[in-house]
């Protein structure tokens, strides 16, 4: 079986031991099994066991395991070991713009705060009926790349706009999900949708930057969700 | 007080559609100038002058201020609701931008208009 | 080092966050019951997120159903051994269930009337056996993700509390064995509390983790399951796991069933449709302990593919590519990310992979747990309720139709909440006192794991534990393997009780919570060894060499002898065993018959 040594810069803060963080350089053998990031920061954890970051389904569904991969966020069980080049070191951080509890986890209560402000469930104030609610295969579709979502926070935290005003700007991943809702048929609460994101930071804090296209790992475009939100806001109000 | 991080004030759409309009009105204003000095308006001082103080260019003109100076408040608003924090400065650097931008209009209307 | 222990009170406290606690916290905190939800994950990154294509119900969207063919396939699925009054319950309600959560917002395909989308699934036959019916109702082949984020945003709505990244530790049980409640420790700062409620429902989920091949996220390490074990509650039917057939090789990540359900086929290294042998009539679509015994088979006989000659091939290059990016997008994705194929131009190479516990906590199909007793051998356990994966109700016997997995944790979740809210509502408003061991159990582990010097390493240990189960205990199993299998995971378990971890940091410590889960993990695989060992016939997913397929013995299983649910005990590493329960609430029992597909 064929090895080889990754070479790792890893950033580590203990706030139980550190005074400050602080790279730690540390490497490790993989072999050909291990296809992904993740199956090498397991193995890390096996030379170090202090080194913390979260992690489940490995398959890129659950959206434990987002990090900063040398520099640009994505998901550890999705990024190809064969992707880095050899020699360089993969250097691993945080996810950008959110307190960090620990080594490589982050404090996401800003992220789901935003995420629960859209009101993230279908309302829906008829009384339900004996069957499913009625739709049609064509109105089912609009949910295609909106309700994907695994809440994973690459987008969110690669957003200039949402590192500067994470308590104010909803950010993309919420504003996919606030759209989700109003594109929903079933929904019948459009207008307050509306409203709720009817302010000069909730939603108008997004200057089409873009990253968090470039880094959905399920290549998701919460930038066309938002632009459809102002084109409804345009609708409505002319 | 408490102190609270409030949102909701209600007035984004306007802001951002006020921004998108007097953005597409700079740009045609832009090009219109544009057109005219490659077609040689800017050769004299005297075919410049002409140019601009026709009717129609002088309300263009003027439009394309109010625009800027519209596009401007937005943006520089922004910046001061980004960077400033207290909420007392921050009222009154607004207060100052606006002042500061209907001056600028004002003053443009001015020599617009006495060409 | 002794840790102080906050005692807080709630009506009611879940444990886990998956579909099955999240269903049963729907109907806690609607009926407005002061409700805690302890959870290692943020809940949508619960397990349940994974499951890819369908839940089962007879809505009869697309063709002809009735809950009483669903309950026949479920029976025959479980090779007889799932109570029939828990899977009357389950088919029956499951329409209820499913509309529910369509009313809850979930995305579910559509058919062009409106309604929701059913593709046919492994072994769910329309009149009693006879043809593939369409009965798996599915969000593309994301159905898990699309109904776990349905209840978690129904529970956002509900203002359900949750305790997100907590760890459950152990069981309160006082003298009398009623259950009061759980310890648990709060992963950011290490520090533990001690949830006292007047009911107390484990909706952990699985311990897939335990073998060494397995399509189970890191955090399924049966928790729920260890922390009974410990409290003294029998485990049921352990030695039946379910082998996924389409896992892919090497990987593990696993392919939905309802790739076949669209027309996939299965294919050996001679390019042969080899389940036309195995199952003449149900074929790709025979339940899944059949098509996972044909696949290693096939490869055991030289007919497998690839250099090692140790995988098959699923191939969907056939269907409608417009098909596939619709109905399985998803696969689409994961064969590029894991399987490095495309699998609209070539085939996906896979391998029966450990997929899911078909035992677990006992209950009666309430959602109560239940042990046996003085009176009875289902005595309620006051306090306890279980759902989901980690609980046997048991519907799914000796093995688990497709699709009935996210049903069972949707129709006993629900059931379980809704059990515990009656109860409370009976039952007086003060809490019972916490007897003065309460938090004994927990805080000498986590004393001795501070502690341990010249121990093992986990990660080594975990390794063994999941190297020994899928040798001893695969899809296949030997007399002999079993036996030494027994031997060997009890030598793993020596060394369980003496990990030691390097880091000590009270700050989100994942060496700590790893090293607690792996005592979870162990109590699950020593129970599975020790059933498996001592359960002398074959039926469902348990299969060995010394019990082959005779004509007194139709697929070597033994009605006479083993047609009992296995009861295992950690105390005395003990097995006791109860009746299966053959009659359904109302309608008659489905009779004793061999299966075949």
């Amino acid at each position: 079986m064929t090895t080889r040594t990754l070479q790792f810069k890893i950033y580590r803060y203990d706030p139980d031991q550190d005074q400050k963080p602080y790279m730690q350089d540390i490497a490790v053998e993989v072999d050909s099994t291990d296809r992904k990031l993740l199956d090498a920061l397991v193995k890390l954890k096996a030379v170090d066991d202090s080194i913390a970051f979260r992690r489940s389904c490995r398959e890129g569904v659950c959206g434990s395991d987002a990090l900063n991969i040398n520099g640009r966020n994505g998901l550890a069980c999705l990024t190809d070991l064969g992707s880095f080049p050899d020699g360089k070191p993969i250097v691993l951080r945080p996810l950008p713009g959110l307190p960090i509890i620990r080594d490589l986890i982050v404090d996401m209560t800003q992220f789901f705060k935003q995420y629960h402000s859209i009101k993230p469930y279908l309302i829906n104030n008829d009384p339900p009926p004996e069957r499913e609610r009625l739709q049609s295969p064509e109105d089912r579709e609009e949910l295609d790349g909106l309700y994907e979502c695994i809440l994973c926070a690459c987008c969110s935290t690669s957003c200039p706009s949402f590192w500067w005003n994470p308590d104010k700007f909803v950010g993309p991943a919420g504003l996919l999900a606030a759209y989700r809702f109003i594109a929903d048929t079933r929904d019948q609460a459009t207008n307050e949708r509306l409203d709720n994101l009817e302010d000069p930071y909730r939603l108008f804090r997004c200057h089409t930057i873009m990253n968090c296209v470039d880094v959905c790992p399920k290549g998701l475009n919460p930038t066309k969700a938002i632009g459809k939100i102002k084109d409804m806001m345009v609708k409505r109000a002319i | 007080m408490v102190n609270r991080k409030i949102v909701g004030a209600h007035y984004g759409l306007k802001d951002w559609l006020a921004q998108r309009v007097t953005g597409v009105v700079m740009v045609v204003f832009t090009l219109v100038v544009a057109a005219a000095l490659l077609q040689g308006a800017g050769g004299s001082y005297d075919s410049w002058r002409a140019f601009m103080s026709a009717g129609l260019m002088r309300f263009a003109t003027f439009l394309f201020i109010v625009s800027l100076c519209w596009h401007a408040w937005v943006g520089v608003r922004d910046i001061w609701m980004d960077y400033v924090q207290p909420a007392g400065i921050k009222l009154a650097l607004h207060v100052l931008t606006l002042l500061a931008l209907v001056g600028y209009a004002g003053w443009a209307a001015q020599i617009i208009w006495r060409l | 080092m002794s840790q102080k222990v906050t005692v807080r009170k709630f009506d009611a406290v879940i444990v886990g966050a998956g579909g099955a606690g999240l269903r049963a916290a729907i109907q806690l905190s609607e009926a407005g019951l002061k409700t805690a939800v302890l959870t290692k994950v943020f809940p949508t990154r619960s397990h349940t997120v994974a499951a890819q294509g369908g839940v089962a119900a007879s809505l009869g969207n697309s063709e002809e159903d009735h809950w009483h063919w669903h309950m026949y396939d479920t029976v025959k699925g479980s090779d007889w051994l799932g109570d029939q009054d828990a899977i009357e319950f389950m088919c029956r309600k499951a329409n209820e269930c499913v509309i529910e959560l369509e009313h809850y917002g979930m995305p579910f395909d559509r058919l062009d009337n409106g309604r929701i989308y059913q593709r046919p699934f492994g072994g769910h036959m329309s009149n009693f056996g006879e043809k593939p019916v369409r009965r798996s109702c599915a969000a593309a082949d994301r159905t898990g993700h699309a109904m776990l984020h349905a209840m978690y945003q129904r529970n956002v709505r509900a203002s359900t509390q949750f305790f997100v990244e907590w760890m459950a530790l152990d069981l309160i049980r006082d003298a009398e064995g009623e259950v009061l409640g759980v310890t648990a420790m709060e992963m950011e700062t290490g520090e533990i509390y001690a949830f006292h409620a007047r009911a107390t429902i484990f909706a952990t989920g699985g311990a897939g983790r335990i073998y060494y091949s397995s399509t189970n996220a890191f955090i399924n390490t049966g928790d729920g399951v260890g922390m009974a074990a410990r409290a003294g509650i029998p485990l049921e039917d352990m030695e039946f796991w379910q082998f996924h057939p389409t896992g892919v090789a090497g990987a593990g990540v696993l392919i939905t069933e309802g790739v076949r359900g669209e027309g996939g086929i299965l294919r050996n290294s001679n390019g042969e449709r080899f389940m036309e042998r195995y199952a003449p009539n149900a074929k790709d679509l025979a339940s899944r302990d059949v098509v996972s015994r044909a696949m290693v088979t096939e490869i055991n006989e030289g007919r497998g593919c690839g250099p090692n000659k140790d995988f098959v091939l699923l191939d969907i290059t056939h269907l409608p590519p417009e098909t596939i990016m619709k109905r399985l997008p998803g696969i689409h994705e994961i064969a590029v990310q894991f399987a490095g194929v495309d699998a609209l131009k070539e085939p996906i190479p896979v391998v029966p992979t450990c997929h899911y516990q078909m035992g677990g906590i006992p209950t009666n199909y309430h959602g109560q747990v239940v042990v046996p007793g003085k009176r009875s051998q289902n005595e309620i356990v006051p306090g306890f309720y279980a759902a989901g994966e980690c609980a046997c109700a048991s519907v799914h016997g000796a093995n688990r139709l497709g699709t009935n997995s996210l049903l069972d944790l949707l129709v006993f979740g629900k059931s379980a909440g809704e059990t515990a809210v009656e109860e409370l509502k009976k039952s007086p408003k003060a809490h019972k006192e916490l007897p003065a061991d309460a938090f004994e159990r927990s805080l000498a582990r986590l004393d001795r794991l501070n502690t341990q010097k010249d121990g093992a390493n986990v990660h080594e240990t975990q390794l063994a534990m999941r190297r020994t189960m899928q040798k001893h205990a695969g899809v296949f199993r030997f007399n002999d393997l079993l036996k030494e299998g027994v031997q060997k995971i009890l030598e793993v378990q020596q060394d369980v009780q003496r990990t030691e971890i390097k880091d000590k940091s009270q700050v989100f410590n994942t060496a700590r919570i790893e090293a607690l889960e792996l005592d979870n993990l162990i109590e699950v695989a020593v129970a599975t060894m020790v059933s498996a060992e001592a359960r002398k016939e074959s039926r469902g997913a348990h299969v060995r060499d010394d019990a082959p397929d005779t004509p007194e013995h139709p697929n070597g299983r033994d009605d006479a002898n083993w047609l009992k649910h296995t009861l295992w005990y950690k105390e005395g590493n003990r097995l006791d065993y109860k009746s299966v329960n053959l009659r359904p609430l109302t309608v008659e029992t489905i009779a004793l018959k061999k299966r075949a597909y």
